[in-house]
């Protein structure tokens, strides 16, 4: 295919987002973010949902968007930071946390790698007005290290470590991102998921199943597997 | 006699070298997928990913911050000599790997499976990893670093002589669609099969293949080689492309590795590389001249070699390597 960059439809937000920014966003289309983003993964859930550590003052107002990821970064001698590349990290693990994270952090944006499932966009993103972006790759790490202008603050380095503590970026014209599911919990993943399986019969017409089964291909312990 | 501090630099070197550019081979795989790609999703990651492979080499900046788990293949000579021995070298590899982390920098991955401490360094108990083999009759030493991530896209199962190229067919398709779904497997990519050994040689064996040789290298058996050939067929007809979406750039090539198995088994290893497929290699020769490349050279006839005996190198070549 020649050029499939230019084909798609491409959007430049500036964060924080207001609700506006997101209602006529589509699956599939490329998002570029400007202003101030900030890292949270499962240390700093933990942190902050389960052991009460209060949130970074003034961080809902300065950004509304939550990056699943840990950056190539290093601390330097001079208390300085350098980041090299950002990659996220798969963000279904982290399903349990969103909904107190949203409500508490009022984040609009969840940008991560792999999406979540259409029960969490239903039931969790769409209520709090979020969307989730993903990123593209995976692992855009350098053109996404370009976007960071600056390390606003680090937040839990010391007891979190590098990978797992809240960094707070400042971003221009970073991404490219895809728009997995939109304000009404319309999933990217899952339409491209229906279309490939109605293929799969066909595929696996012909081979014969192993001899031996395993837990997984049925879910009742109590089944012998041969 | 080849010194410590020429093997920390040397290792200092090729982690940058891996985390940075995009191995050749590899990335010609790509381009070349790209351009048959008609699934416009899928054409559009692979042309993103193209474009975040030139940005990683202009700035020198890692291409993935996922810097997986980093690791070391090293192949010594029979003829090698060491100045610290196999503990000063493996030392060196320790050293180099805390190093780069700082200097490159790369993300500190490594943390205790528990307590998930993090030396911010990518080094711990058993981390990294290194891998030993020999050939006979040189006195260079190759070390080999992959940085692989290590969550999604490698499964393993005992398959048994009945199942067949049917049931080496089935897993290879189970593995590639289970982990290629919303792109968990970072596909497409270099997909290692290991087949036979025993359990934990299996294993060892398909990650070889998949980290190990290059796009485009066949195995030396013929009806090995095309069934490699056959599987990659299969793995790009499975209608999936980049990130799980619809398309057919799946496999950037497939390799298969084997190993003689217990008489009653067929064990079976997938491992699917990544888009970022990052390796870098350096020969150390005996007067401690580096020479820095992409390709590992990692299974040589020596490694693959059937019975007691193993043929001898020409004697004349024996110091050329």
């Amino acid at each position: 295919m020649a050029d499939a960059k230019s084909q798609r439809k491409t959007v430049r937000l500036k964060v924080p987002v207001e609700a506006q920014d997101l209602a006529d966003l589509e699956i599939g289309s490329v998002v570029y973010l400007d202003g101030v983003i900030y890292t949270g993964r499962e240390g700093v859930y933990k942190k902050v949902l389960e052991q009460g550590a209060a949130l970074p003052a003034g961080i809902s107002e300065l950004s509304n968007a939550n990056f699943h990821c840990s950056p190539a970064a290093a601390v330097e001698a001079d208390g300085s930071y350098s980041v090299g590349g950002v990659t996220a990290t798969a963000s279904f693990r982290f399903s349990k946390w969103m909904a107190d994270w949203l409500a508490l952090s009022r984040a609009k944006i969840i940008i991560g790698k792999g999406g979540m499932s259409a029960a969490d966009y239903r039931d969790i993103l769409v209520p709090a007005g979020a969307i989730y972006l993903t990123t593209v790759g995976y692992g855009t790490g350098a053109l996404l290290g370009r976007g960071i202008k600056d390390v606003r603050a680090v937040h839990w380095l010391e007891e979190l470590g590098n990978a797992q503590a809240m960094w707070i970026f400042e971003v221009e014209n970073f991404g490219p991102f895809l728009v997995e599911s939109d304000v009404r919990g319309n999933s990217l993943f899952e339409q491209q998921g229906r279309l490939i399986n109605a293929n799969l019969e066909k595929l696996y017409r012909g081979l014969k199943a192993p001899a031996l089964s395993r837990y997984g291909e049925t879910d009742d312990r109590k089944d012998e597997l041969i | 006699m080849i010194d410590y501090q020429t093997i920390e630099n040397a290792a200092r070197r090729i982690m940058a070298n891996a985390a940075i550019d995009i191995p050749p081979d590899y990335r010609q795989g790509i381009e070349d997928m790209a351009k048959w790609e008609e699934g416009d999703l899928s054409c559009f990651v692979l042309q993103t990913m193209i474009d975040n492979w030139n940005a990683a080499s202009e700035d020198r900046r890692p291409m993935c911050a996922d810097t997986g788990l980093p690791r070391y293949y090293v192949k010594v000579g029979n003829n090698a000599r060491l100045s610290d021995g196999f503990t000063g070298l493996e030392r060196a590899l320790r050293s180099a790997t805390a190093l780069a982390t700082h200097d490159i920098p790369l993300r500190p991955n490594r943390v205790h499976p528990l307590w998930r401490t993090d030396h911010n360094n990518n080094v711990g108990i058993n981390a990294p990893e290194i891998d030993w083999s020999f050939e006979p009759d040189v006195d260079w030493i190759d070390i080999t670093t992959v940085h692989k991530g290590g969550l999604f896209g490698t499964d393993y199962r005992m398959l048994f002589p009945g199942d067949g190229i049917d049931g080496i067919k089935r897993f290879f398709l189970d593995t590639l669609v289970a982990f290629g779904k919303r792109g968990l497997a970072c596909q497409p990519a270099i997909i290692g099969i290991g087949l036979g050994g025993s359990k934990d040689i299996t294993m060892v064996l398909g990650k070889q293949a998949a980290c190990l040789r290059t796009v485009g290298e066949r195995n030396p058996d013929p009806q090995i080689a095309e069934l490699e050939l056959e599987l990659k067929k299969l793995g790009n007809s499975i209608g999936m492309g980049a990130m799980g979406f619809v398309g057919n750039a799946m496999v950037a090539d497939c390799h298969i590795e084997v190993g003689y198995t217990h008489t009653g088994g067929m064990p079976m290893s997938v491992h699917a590389f990544c888009l970022s497929s990052r390796r870098a290699t350096v020969r150390i020769h005996a007067d401690g001249k580096c020479e820095y490349r992409h390709d590992p050279r990692w299974f040589t006839p020596y490694m693959r070699r059937e019975t007691v005996e193993w043929p001898m190198p020409n004697r004349s070549e024996k110091q050329s390597g």
